[in-house]
């Protein structure tokens, strides 16, 4: 991490978005994801085994997720330190798809310095499959 | 058993423990994947190297609800995870996680009621070092 990619508390705004990401969520990183985790159930890896579950194809695992919206907190802010962070998991985000992640800084709390980022995962469709919140401080 | 009463019976109280050590290769696999690029979270040789702020997330107990929970798993759902950082997880930790239920309550929509479920996750490090909580919220559908 370099300093002149570190973000201080003065400079960070209300309304500012984070710039976006376009996280890799192809079945092979899924699955480098999945051994890591000890969650190589085939739903996750597995398109036919998914289909055969009743689910239209291979689901990223929730956890994966909320962790590709952290990443999207260190990208923007290199020395954020994460407080807290809470998903909800409304639908299945589809493997092998091309979804956004973005942010949105809500509130900015002069007093304690934590900072509260609205979290998305967006589908092509345009749909919002995972949403969350964070507290950090920088 | 209505909500009320599940949650007078079932909280409060450990009903799972468990013990995990930590690889260098699982922390620098969830990283990476999730996209992470910051060294301390993806390079084994950074000096400050660790886990992700998620991490504790992946741990599950060796049961998810307490023995005699009447619960329909075939009816339930999973609605989210909170993660609440409290200190790094590093490689050749030795883990101890606490599971209890946290809450448990009822809302009634237009769909009917459903009964949500708090399950939440303590981790402790092996010098006693609190790292996480974690809460995981199951749902289970047409409670009634």
């Amino acid at each position: 991490m370099s300093e002149d990619t570190e973000r201080a508390f003065e400079d960070v705004e209300f309304g500012e978005e984070l710039p976006e990401i376009q996280p890799d969520i192809s079945l092979s990183n899924v699955t480098v994801f999945a051994k890591a985790a000890m969650m190589m159930a085939g739903r996750f890896i597995d398109h036919e085994e998914a289909r055969e579950a009743g689910l239209p194809g291979a689901i990223v695992p929730g956890i994966m997720s909320q962790g590709i919206l952290v990443s999207l907190i260190h990208r923007w802010a290199p020395n954020a330190h994460v407080l807290n962070v809470d998903t909800i998991f409304r639908a299945p985000l589809l493997v092998d798809s091309k979804p956004t992640a973005s942010g949105v800084v809500t509130d900015i709390d002069e007093d304690t310095k934590v900072i509260e980022i609205d979290l998305m995962l967006k589908n092509e469709k345009g749909e919002t499959p995972v949403m969350g919140t964070a507290k950090i401080t920088l | 058993m209505n909500a009320e009463e599940l949650k007078a019976k079932f909280t409060g109280y450990v009903f799972d423990e468990i013990d995990l050590d930590i690889s260098t290769e699982s922390l620098v696999g969830f990283a990476t994947a999730c996209g992470e690029t910051l060294p301390k979270f993806t390079d084994p040789g950074d000096p400050d190297f660790q886990g992700v702020p998620n991490y504790m997330t992946r741990i599950h107990g060796t049961r998810s609800l307490p023995a005699d929970f009447p619960i329909e798993m075939h009816r339930c759902f999973d609605a989210g995870k909170s993660v609440e950082f409290h200190a790094p997880v590093r490689p050749g930790d030795n883990i101890n996680g606490k599971s209890e239920i946290a809450d448990i309550f009822e809302k009634t929509g237009r769909s009917g009621s459903m009964l949500f479920i708090v399950h939440r996750m303590n981790f402790y490090n092996q010098a006693g070092t609190h790292l996480a909580t974690v809460d995981w919220r199951l749902v289970q559908r047409e409670f009634d």
